[in-house]
């Protein structure tokens, strides 16, 4: 807190600084940038440093350009003796020196006999103007291209002489087209004829995206020619519409990433309580399993073979399909056998099986989240227009396309998927055929809970893996099966990308929870009207 | 006396078991000295209170489910909304001795910078305002929601998961600090409750005595309900749904009145766990706390009156010696109780002695009556094909059947 004698001092140094600096900078243009960088030295106030940075980009000297970027990361230093300014690298003591400007070194001096020159976050970003003008001539295409940009968000109308000259300068089409927006936006914030800013703004909108609405909405704002103004709007307003199809194509994409995450979840599930009828209340804790599956296999890697790490996910992938479905199996052999027939005692049952794996794993692997990597292939994220794709987003909806296309094709190319079926559709029937129908009961709930375990796999990479990551999934799994009508994998499909895109396009309105909470509310409606789901099986089959 | 023939002497047994406790507790613990071996400890009295909540609890999910068949995983719901009503009213009595010292607007408004009292925080300040929205907020939601449920038919699995889904959703509902419900933290550090301090042990005492005859009168509705004729009728619902209908009893207007009940009960249960344990946050509504409760009363018995209140007290004692003795044991043991419970007691503790005293009766009777010397019995001994937990020759029940 500044008492009052003290600002009103302050506010006397600026006024003062206000004259000196423009009589400066005007001076400057000729200046010699050894002796500009010198004025950082001694105790100076942040105007003084900002005013020294500002006259320092305008002599146009790139090798200013080291001093500055010094002065943005705190490694330009005065000496207290005489006020020299130097750079200082290392953290050791003594410091090594070297000059701001040549980067030769100059000896070496004890950190007690240096200070460092103090900024604040305004000049960096006066420091990072000022270096995106200087770097317009680094002979690096992307330092170039870096610039340009920087210079796009902050163009003021003295830059563009600077601009023209690199644009007759550069040869890559795409920096050119970038330096030309930046003189654009230059150009609205000057005074220049009416004509040359039409144009301008005509550039601005064929590049359409969020930082050229920006100035354009700047520009019709602040413009007082009208011709000028009605072309800034008309155009903000072709990009507004454009960012407006962008975010909507965002937002399905973003459904269609939610929906292929209950899709995995919940297509196990389809198998299980949709084509057996067994509610199994530790679903949530085969998809756990397979996501631990998943740490353990990259911890054993990590220790043994870190050449493997790029592979762990298609090592674990086999690995987690066995463990729940043994897991599975052991279930189904053990409690569920004995309940057919009695769904309510088996959800109770398998709830109390939920309980002991939960339980379990937190014994084996503690109460904590535990970290699984990404691969490389699955990390990072690339552009589609005006929409950011991030890859594991992109995989995973894949891989639930994969898996259901895998699923489908078992039960319906494969003997154990005729198998399944006939027991479904008519048990004696099949019975009489010959076929061993309670190996075939085990068989479909180990599939189920083998899938869900490879579910595990894959929402390992975007969940956090703790012993309470089933527990999220079970009631959205369920209501995508029921929506989607039981005992029918295609609508286990629709119902989870429906449901998926339903909630992305209410979470803009309602906001994350409440969007979940309409969309459970909705369900709860839904399966009130149309009790067998999107679509009901139809026919003989169809339990009475 | 034709209540207590048609009652039968269990129930009675209970309630003035029950009535007995609402007076012995409180005056063992309070004017009884400390050293004497009849004494109750102080900090036994707020921990039965709570069971006997859960009891309460457990009654309300066994009349749905244990006599209508309606396996209702959301009766945690109806819990907590009954607790809210009463956390409610007792945030209102805390007044200006708040931290931030509002005499209208409760701590977690002012701190959320809220100017004025949400439209349904208003007439809390009234303790019978506050005790007809105990009963009629958890009634009304489970009128609405179990008018359309049962109206269109849903039923098993369906309805137990969409109950699920209802207070999955209440739950997320009930964590939004806009709600005006306190949010995370919920509702707590309460003050007094009617003028009387809820910190001291007098206090404790009364609650603790009016969980017991709130617990009597649920056993006695409970009872009179399933001895009645629309019992009968809940029985017919819950064994032959279709059958019933097709003779022309309304099955859904049988539901939907002891859904209602229940969650009612349920409601005042909450109410009067709220005081005793000094919190309300929106885990009551977490779906793991409504499956417990079906424990509770599978473990006891379902369908009878006695077994919902025996294993509620039975499991909840078992939790707090457990979390203290134990703790990673307890999901382990509640697990286990789940499967255990399912596959080898599906007719829980009461029912299965029950079950067994009869058949021993029975047995016995015809004993007698071969030897000629007893009245023969009035039925025959439980057939096998009676019983619908075995299958006839031994089969093994098969899914989708």
């Amino acid at each position: 807190m500044l008492t009052l004698p003290c600002r009103l001092l302050t506010l006397a140094f600026l006024a003062l600084l206000a004259c000196l600096g423009s009589g400066a900078a005007a001076f400057a243009q000729a200046g010699d940038p050894a002796q500009i960088v010198q004025k950082f030295g001694g105790k100076t106030s942040f105007e003084a440093t900002e005013a020294t940075v500002k006259e320092l980009a305008a002599t146009g000297d790139p090798a200013v350009a080291r001093a500055l970027n010094a002065l943005a990361e705190g490694q330009l230093y005065y000496r207290k003796s005489d006020n020299r300014v130097f750079i200082a690298s290392g953290g050791g003591d003594p410091l090594t020196l070297l000059d701001p400007l040549s980067g030769d070194p100059a000896g070496e001096e004890p950190s007690g006999n240096l200070a460092k020159v103090k900024i604040k976050n305004s000049i960096r970003r006066t420091v990072s103007d000022a270096l995106g003008s200087l770097t317009l001539a680094s002979p690096d295409p992307a330092k170039r291209l870096a610039a340009a940009n920087t210079l796009f968000a902050g163009a003021t109308p003295e830059q563009i002489e600077t601009l023209d000259a690199a644009i007759a300068g550069e040869q890559l089409p795409d920096i050119r087209a970038r330096l030309e927006q930046a003189r654009a936006a230059a150009v609205l914030k000057s005074d220049r004829p009416e004509a040359e800013k039409l144009a301008a703004i005509e550039l601005l909108g064929s590049r359409g995206d969020r930082e050229a609405l920006v100035v354009l909405t700047a520009a019709s704002a602040g413009s007082a020619e009208a011709a000028v103004k009605a072309a800034a709007a008309k155009a903000a307003g072709a990009i507004e519409e454009t960012i407006a199809f962008w975010a909507y194509a965002q937002n399905v994409w973003y459904g269609l990433s939610l929906g292929s995450v209950l899709l995995l979840a919940a297509i196990g599930l389809a198998i299980t309580f949709g084509v057996m009828g067994v509610i199994n209340m530790a679903h949530g804790e085969m998809v756990m399993l397979g996501a631990y599956t998943t740490f353990a296999v990259q911890e054993t890697i990590r220790a043994e073979a870190p050449s493997l790490f790029a592979w762990s996910l298609a090592i674990a992938l086999p690995l987690a399909f066995l463990v729940s479905a043994f897991v599975g199996l052991v279930i189904e052999r053990g409690i569920i056998r004995f309940l057919y027939g009695r769904p309510l005692e088996t959800l109770l049952a398998t709830f109390g099986v939920s309980l002991i794996l939960q339980q379990g794993v937190r014994t084996i692997f503690g109460p904590t989240n535990r970290q699984v990597g990404n691969p490389d292939w699955m990390s990072g994220a690339f552009e589609v227009g005006l929409m950011s794709v991030t890859w594991n987003r992109l995989w995973i909806i894949v891989f639930a396309l994969i898996v259901f296309a895998a699923l489908l094709l078992v039960l319906g190319r494969t003997s154990l998927g005729l198998q399944m079926r006939a027991v479904t559709q008519n048990r004696r029937m099949a019975s009489a055929m010959g076929i061993r129908t309670p190996w075939i009961d085990a068989m479909t709930f180990a599939l189920g809970s083998g899938i869900a375990g490879v579910a595990g796999v894959a929402l390992s990479q975007i969940d956090n893996v703790s012993p309470n990551l089933g527990q999220g999934y079970i009631i959205d799994s369920f209501m995508v099966v029921v929506f989607g009508g039981v005992g029918n994998l295609w609508g286990t499909l629709v119902g989870a990308m429906s449901l998926g895109i339903l909630n992305k396009f209410l979470e803009p309105f309602a906001g994350a929870v409440l969007g979940k909470i309409v969309v459970l509310v909705l369900l709860i409606l839904f399966i009130q009207k149309r009790p067998r789901g999107l679509f009901a099986q139809k026919g003989r089959f169809v339990e009475a | 006396m034709m209540l207590g023939r048609l009652l039968g002497p269990r129930v009675w047994l209970l309630v003035a078991a029950l009535l007995a406790a609402a007076i012995l507790v409180p005056m063992a613990n309070l004017w009884l000295p400390a050293d004497s071996p009849l004494h109750v400890p102080s900090y036994m009295v707020p921990l039965f209170g709570k069971y006997l909540c859960y009891a309460l609890l457990a009654l309300a999910l066994d009349l749905v489910w244990g006599f209508v068949g309606i396996l209702s995983l959301g009766h945690g719901a109806f819990f907590a909304l009954g607790g809210y009503a009463m956390g409610m009213y007792l945030m209102r009595q805390i007044g200006s001795r708040g931290v931030y010292g509002n005499p209208v607007l409760p701590d977690f408004m002012v701190f959320l910078n809220w100017d004025r009292l949400p439209w349904f925080w208003h007439g809390f300040d009234q303790f019978w305002f506050a005790a007809l929205m105990v009963v009629l907020v958890p009634g009304l939601l489970a009128f609405v929601f179990g008018y359309f449920a049962f109206r269109s038919r849903v039923t098993g699995v369906y309805l137990s998961i969409i109950t699920q889904a209802m207070t999955y959703a209440l739950l997320l509902a009930f964590f939004r600090n806009d709600m005006g419900f306190g949010g995370n933290n919920g509702l707590t550090d309460f003050k007094e409750l009617l003028g009387f301090s809820i910190a001291s042990q007098g206090t404790r005492a009364g609650l603790f005595a009016a969980t017991c005859i709130a617990l009597a009168l649920g056993v006695l509705l409970v009872g009179g309900v399933t001895r009645s004729k629309l019992g009968k009728l809940m029985i017919a619902v819950r064994d032959a749904e279709s059958r019933t209908r097709f003779l022309g009893w309304r099955a859904e207007h049988v539901k939907l009145f002891a859904f209602t009940v229940s969650a009612v009960m349920a409601g005042i249960a909450g109410a009067l766990y709220v005081p005793q344990v000094g919190i309300i946050n929106p885990g009551e509504f977490a779906p793991v706390n409504s499956i417990e409760v079906v424990v509770w009363a599978a473990v006891g018995g379902r369908g009878t009156i006695l077994g919902p209140v025996l294993g509620a007290l039975l499991v909840n004692a078992g939790k707090s010696y457990f979390t203290v003795a134990a703790p990673e044991f307890w999901l382990f043991v509640l697990g286990g109780l789940f499967v255990v419970v399912t596959l080898f007691l599906p007719r829980g503790i009461v029912g299965t002695i029950d079950h067994g005293w009869n058949a021993l009766r029975d047995r016995r009777r015809s004993l007698s009556a071969e030897d000629g010397t007893g009245a023969p019995p009035q039925l025959p001994p439980q057939s096998p094909a009676a019983d619908r937990t075995s299958m006839p020759d031994g089969a093994l029940p098969s899914p989708a059947e």
